[in-house]
């Protein structure tokens, strides 16, 4: 990762130089290692602080909205998730393409530092993923994991390793694209009763604090005038009454980026209560692929999203009430 | 939801097309068909009219069904309004029931100017199965509930 990084700087000072960009949106440190921000580096001196590493998960594509706005070409890290939301606001006219420069950058799967913290790693300063094993540097000496156990969720449900858009590539470590069935979650809570079901959602949803994260991480929630921002509905003045509340804000903002969602996964990362938010985007997908043919959000910039389109032979709603299972 | 006698009654909010659905529950009044009481008809200009919110906001209010009614598909008066409401129910219906709302408290029929009678028969229908299934608890806000129930 080091060497990737490395390369990075080497760039993106090379394009600060030459004058094809004038700032860099990357990842920097926070008050630790491992809760990294984006940001912004406008000179060379400061891309310097610039780090990508196995802790680098956010997703860099919502910040182009307002970056590629500004004056200027702005010089984006992208990783290959990273990509789809990028080519899904480009489709929705969101992102000015001419006024950004994609670098792809290689991703190898980002670390859960909670994860890593609940298998008993304390003073967590740094991981190294190599291969199938993670080494969980600490200030207590290190510790290794396998991969898999300290994963994000999201990698977890990797759509791959290929770059959907970028204008250059580095990539030093080729990884294989490992097949998942992200579905899976999704199709166990389908198997229980509506009862099982509504307790599971319930008990999940209650968390909420309404803290907006989900929505303010969320690249498909772009909206310039958000229908939650309505001054006159009350919900952002006062406390939650009952549980009603949030479960129809998370019905109302999943139906809403419904057929745009790209299951980058971000909504569960940022959730400070690990609500699984990732699995009600998840079943539209999962039902827009059964229903209107496999359909990945922002592969292309393109194709008509599929609620915004429809053919004479869609299957009528009824088969919702007669598709069988447990009552 | 109302309760007489001791007997639940559902209150089913029935979203109908001006063009052929709204037209169908006119001529099942003219032509004295009976359907229940309990259903109560809004109009809207057509079944792409209605915002998945308008139904949520249905059952947030106290419904304990909701049904859409449009025209048939292919007969819509603005040409493709409703192959648009048809994808959209299908997916906030199928993901109401992953949710755990039961299935069987939301439909989307087609309804044309001259089905009088299949538009009695559909909310005979709906509402027996609404009744079946009893008040909706799961989301309504508790707020809009009579302060005691069976009053």
């Amino acid at each position: 990762m080091q060497k990737v990084v490395d390369i990075m700087k080497k760039r993106a000072l090379q394009l600060l130089e030459q004058g094809t960009v004038n700032r860099v949106l990357g990842w920097k440190n926070g008050d630790f290692t491992y809760d990294q921000t984006p940001a912004v580096f406008n000179s060379k001196e400061e891309v310097n602080e610039l780090v990508y590493n196995d802790f680098s998960a956010a997703n860099l594509s919502k910040y182009l909205i307002a970056e590629t706005k500004k004056e200027g070409k702005i010089l984006a890290f992208l990783k290959p998730c990273d990509t789809y939301s990028f080519n899904q606001l480009i489709k929705e006219h969101r992102i000015n393409r001419e006024n950004v420069y994609v670098i792809g950058v290689e991703c190898q799967g980002k670390v859960d530092v909670e994860k890593v913290r609940a298998l008993g790693a304390k003073g967590v300063t740094g991981v190294e993923v190599d291969g199938e094993t993670v080494t969980a540097h600490t200030l207590y000496g290190d510790k290794t994991f396998t991969k898999e156990s300290v994963l994000m969720e999201k990698c977890l449900a990797c759509k791959g390793k290929t770059h959907m858009a970028y204008d250059e590539l580095i990539i030093v470590n080729p990884v294989e694209d490992k097949k998942n069935d992200r579905f899976k979650q999704v199709e166990e809570l389908e198997n229980m009763t509506p009862d099982e079901r509504f307790a599971f959602w319930q008990g999940q949803l209650s968390k909420c604090i309404r803290c907006n994260a989900c929505r303010n991480v969320c690249p498909a929630c772009s909206c310039l005038k958000c229908v939650f921002d309505n001054p006159n509905s009350g919900v952002a003045s006062k406390a939650v009454p009952d549980t009603f509340e949030e479960q129809l804000f998370h019905v109302i903002r999943a139906f809403h980026v419904a057929g745009r969602c790209t299951d980058c996964g971000e909504c569960s990362r940022v959730c400070p209560q690990n609500i699984p938010l990732h699995l009600l985007n998840r079943k539209f997908i999962k039902d827009i692929n059964k229903f209107y043919g496999e359909y990945q959000a922002g592969a292309d910039t393109e194709t008509r999203a599929p609620l915004t389109n429809f053919t004479k032979e869609d299957v009528e709603p009824s088969v919702i009430s007669d598709k069988g299972g447990k009552a | 939801m109302q309760v007489e006698n001791g007997q639940f009654k559902p209150t089913i909010v029935a979203f109908c097309c001006n063009w052929c659905s709204y037209a169908g529950a006119d001529l099942a009044g003219t032509g004295r068909m009976q359907y229940p009481a309990e259903v109560k008809i809004i109009r809207v200009p057509c079944s792409c009219r209605v915002n998945p919110m308008f139904i949520l906001r249905a059952f947030q209010r106290g419904a304990d069904g909701v049904i859409l009614c449009g025209c048939h598909p292919g007969d819509c008066h603005y040409t493709t309004g409703n192959y648009y409401a048809r994808r959209r129910m299908t997916m906030l219906f199928d993901f109401l029931d992953y949710l755990g709302i039961e299935k069987e408290r939301t439909r989307v029929e087609w309804v044309s100017a001259a089905e009088g009678a299949r538009f009695a028969s559909v909310m005979n229908d709906f509402v027996k199965k609404v009744t079946e299934l009893g008040p909706n608890k799961r989301i309504t806000d508790l707020r809009c509930k009579p302060e005691k129930e069976g009053e």
